[in-house]
């Protein structure tokens, strides 16, 4: 470690003012203080910190999505396997196939994504933010398998650049960057990111596929009214929906995967309990809801079923907890997380043409954070100004 | 007594290094120093010159704007330099000890005799007066409010931090007269808060003060957090604080006449090797108290506690308001890595490192900063380690933003420094949260009057 401590010394001058790379400043800083914890000690205030820093907190987020990331990639294999009509194939076929579908995703967020990321510390000269870290692999996990390359590249440069850097770059955005990624997608080639034949890789090409297999997801599916094929025993009953054996985006699919993640965050504190719980909450209660209503096929579904459904876990979790775009206030953390589960499970209900809502249902509730967190602040100013009245 | 006000929110950090209850005999140094520095807001005005004699309570400098706030010599001897800064700000005023302790007379009175006034004129005239300190803003006192009490806290609950228990052991008479002139000044009560697992014997038997008993982590000690549980300050209402030492001073020059500027200190630190309580004066040169004494590195030497002391060097002096040296590793190396490692050495309130699970260990932090600074992210942990009924980070955006209405909606007069320091501690983004509080508590300043 030494010697590379020593080149890293050694090739300094040439990054600083002055120096020849001194454009380079910031590239040349973000990957010195990856390699190494800068040794920038406290000018004024307190004189010992908190050892945690941004990139731990983001690492522990990337590390929290690796059990998603993983089952993502053995049943991306399953799921082609599938639809081949060869559920039989070798374990590390599927994987093999999951990793060469998925893995080609995750390098083209991180590339495309860093690369900006890194240009605009630059223009700004400041330290290159860690946020993408953690959008650069949330951003593979929402989309589809057999999602084009170059729309996965286009996508992130739209929600790095309209989605973040034009707020000021990491804590400054409005909305999920990720989520902006597959809103993009989703209204500018919806072809590509709704329907039945995209969730299976290799349907779109409609090769090789046994006859009567459908490639729709279990809300598609329940959508027009198959909800038969959520009965136990099914292809989408709440074991393998639960399991996430079934098709759909990347890494949104196991409800125990994102769970695992879950607990890594709720341990670790990175992520709010509160706002998991009351979306979950929320969600629970609109489904129950719905239940005793059963107006349409997607009513019925049993509550805690819809909760393993689609996106539901995986925003729940990963995307609504993001404490950038999300409510910052405790109190509105409740309330943001639980107008979430509400609304994801609305759109999920009325919305014929995409029964999956918890995109929307996020990105909506990201817009109205500030105004939750506003109130909750209004009402805290109003609390303290009582106290002066009591005195007097 | 009344019941016990218990603190739930807070953080004590178990840093390595406490002092031991016991004095050392450490001979007192040949400097001494007083820093305009240690009053925020202060424009000093010198009153003497490289060269002149100087008796104890002797004016060094006074404020420039109100004249008979002075600032006094703490030993007699000669003044030998004035340190200046950028713009000729002054940084200290030097003085070399004579031993002689010729000390000005300012003449006793009896502190239950003494009016108002009076009292008020000899704590101005012996340099007393700027130990008392308002909230909000902790600048010094002004003589012609009318505060709504004076509150003294009795523990100091920040790391390492001394104990006040065993330094004013056996000074009954002298606090006594302390608080005595301190009811002189206010139509309110002088309150105490003391520490519910402490004996506070002396504290506990003095006349004439209301007593207020908080348990919980730190910042329980910190008398704003205090004030905040007992008898918020409101738009236009002012407490005035002391600290106990002080108050024993003040006793001291009523029933002495004259002024003493004895401070216990305590040494505390991972890197000092013998650490206990001295006894020294205001402004006192440290070299004395760390020569042979400190581990071998780059260390930083700290006048008051770690959370909100001032660095000030391997020769510098004892801040007026302290009564605490800390010593730590400065912690200026890079280490490999660091933010993907298990960090079993490393002290997080978060548990993103394993030291959660390692139960009461204590801990040797250091200076570094341990990550870069970055914009707000994390949300809701500022609210953890801050026990009052304010919303921490929405003050601090107040603040950033000039906000002059929000901040003073949110709170800003229940606050100075020390209140938030445990938040800058925590804070993700290692936001310089105490100075940007300062900065706001300037512009209040300026506002309102």
């Amino acid at each position: 470690m030494k010697a590379l401590r020593q080149y890293l010394d050694n090739i300094k001058p040439n990054f600083q003012k002055g120096g020849r790379f001194e454009k380079l400043h910031s590239t040349f800083d973000a990957f010195e203080t990856l390699l190494f914890v800068p040794n920038k000690t406290s000018k004024s205030g307190v004189h010992i910190h908190d050892a945690i820093d941004s990139k731990r907190t983001m690492s522990i987020v990337v590390m929290a999505l690796i059990p998603a990331l993983l089952f993502g990639i053995w049943n991306t294999g399953y799921q082609h396997f599938l639809a081949l009509g060869q559920p039989d194939a070798d374990f590390w076929q599927m994987v093999g196939y999951g990793a060469l579908k998925v893995l080609p995703i995750v390098v083209v967020a991180y590339v495309v994504g860093l690369g900006i990321e890194f240009m605009f510390a630059q223009f700004r000269g400041h330290e290159v933010a860690e946020g993408f870290l953690v959008s650069g692999m949330l951003i593979p996990l929402v989309m589809p398998a057999d999602v084009p390359l170059w729309m996965v590249a286009v996508a992130t440069v739209f929600s790095v650049i309209i989605g973040k850097e034009v707020f000021g770059g990491t804590g400054m955005n409005i909305w999920n960057p990720a989520l902006i990624a597959r809103a993009f997608l989703f209204f500018a080639y919806p072809s590509k990111m709704s329907g039945d034949l995209i969730w299976v890789p290799g349907m779109t090409n409609g090769e090789g596929i046994v006859d009567g297999y459908s490639g729709a997801t279990a809300l598609g599916n329940a959508a027009v009214g198959k909800t038969e094929l959520l009965a136990n025993g099914n292809t989408f009953d709440l074991w393998h929906s639960f399991m996430g054996i079934i098709p759909g985006s990347i890494g949104e699919t196991s409800t125990l995967a994102i769970l695992i993640g879950a607990i890594v965050l709720l341990v670790t504190g990175i992520g709010s309990w509160k706002i998991m719980v009351s979306v979950f909450a929320g969600g629970y209660l609109m489904a129950l809801g719905f239940n005793a209503i059963g107006a349409n096929a997607l009513m019925s579904v049993d509550a805690i079923h819809q909760l393993c459904l689609g996106g539901f876990a995986f925003g729940a979790v990963f995307m609504a907890t993001d404490p950038v775009s999300g409510s910052r206030t405790e109190t509105g953390k409740f309330i943001y997380g639980f107008l979430i589960g509400i609304f994801a499970m609305l759109i999920r209900v009325f919305n014929p043409a995409y029964p999956e809502g918890v995109m929307l249902a996020i990105l909506l509730m990201n817009t109205f954070a500030p105004l939750i967190d506003n109130l909750v602040v209004q009402q805290h100013i109003k609390r303290r100004l009582k106290r002066v009245k009591v005195n007097a | 007594m009344s019941d016990v006000i218990k603190i739930k929110k807070g953080l004590d950090i178990r840093l390595e290094g406490k002092a031991e209850a016991v004095f050392s005999t450490v001979e007192l140094p040949e400097l001494f120093a007083l820093k305009p520095g240690d009053f925020p807001g202060l424009v000093p005005k010198l009153a003497v010159k490289p060269g002149d004699k100087v008796k104890v309570g002797s004016v060094l400098f006074y404020d420039k704007y109100r004249t008979d706030i002075k600032f006094v010599s703490p030993v007699s001897g000669e003044v030998t330099l004035v340190n200046r800064g950028e713009r000729r700000r002054i940084l200290e005023v030097v003085v070399k000890n004579d031993n002689q302790n010729v000390a000005e007379e300012f003449g006793a009175v009896d502190p239950k005799q003494v009016s108002k006034e009076e009292a008020i004129e000899k704590m101005k005239a012996a340099g007393m007066w700027p130990f008392l300190r308002q909230r909000p803003y902790n600048i010094i006192a002004n003589a012609h409010d009318e505060p709504k009490g004076i509150f003294i806290s009795v523990f100091d609950s920040a790391p390492l931090a001394p104990d006040y228990d065993f330094i004013v052991a056996g000074q009954e008479k002298e606090f006594q007269a302390g608080v005595d002139v301190l009811n002189k000044l206010t139509q309110g009560s002088v309150h105490i808060g003391v520490n519910q697992q402490k004996d506070s014997k002396l504290f506990l038997s003095t006349q004439n003060v209301t007593t207020h008993t908080f348990s919980g982590p730190h910042p329980a000690g910190n008398v704003g957090i205090q004030i905040h549980h007992v008898s918020p300050i409101n738009k236009g209402e002012v407490y005035w604080t002391i600290q106990p030492q002080e108050v024993i001073s003040l006793g001291k020059l009523f029933l002495n006449g004259v002024y003493d500027a004895t401070r216990v200190i305590a040494l505390t630190g991972s890197e000092l090797k013998i650490r206990n309580y001295v006894r020294t004066k205001i402004g006192a040169c440290i070299v004395p108290y760390v020569a042979n004494n400190v581990a071998d590195g780059h260390l930083r030497y700290i006048s008051g506690n770690v959370l909100t002391g001032i660095n000030i060097g391997k020769d510098g002096y004892f801040s007026s308001y302290h009564s605490q040296l800390t010593v730590i590793p400065e912690g200026d190396t890079s280490e490999f890595m660091g933010w993907a490692a298990p960090g079993l050495d490393k002290f997080s309130v978060s548990r993103t490192f394993f030291t959660w699970l390692c139960g009461k260990k204590r801990y040797v932090l250091d200076a570094n900063l341990n990550g870069g600074r970055r914009a707000i992210i994390v949300s809701g942990e500022y609210d953890k380690v801050l026990p009052m009924d304010i919303m921490p980070e929405q003050l601090i955006k107040g603040i950033i933003t000039l906000d002059i209405d929000k901040m003073e909606q949110l709170g800003i007069y229940e606050v100075v420094e020390e209140d938030l320091a445990l938040c800058e501690f925590v804070c993700t983004s290692k936001l310089e949260i105490q100075s940007i509080l300062r900065k706001g508590l300037d512009v209040m300043i300026k506002e309102m009057s």
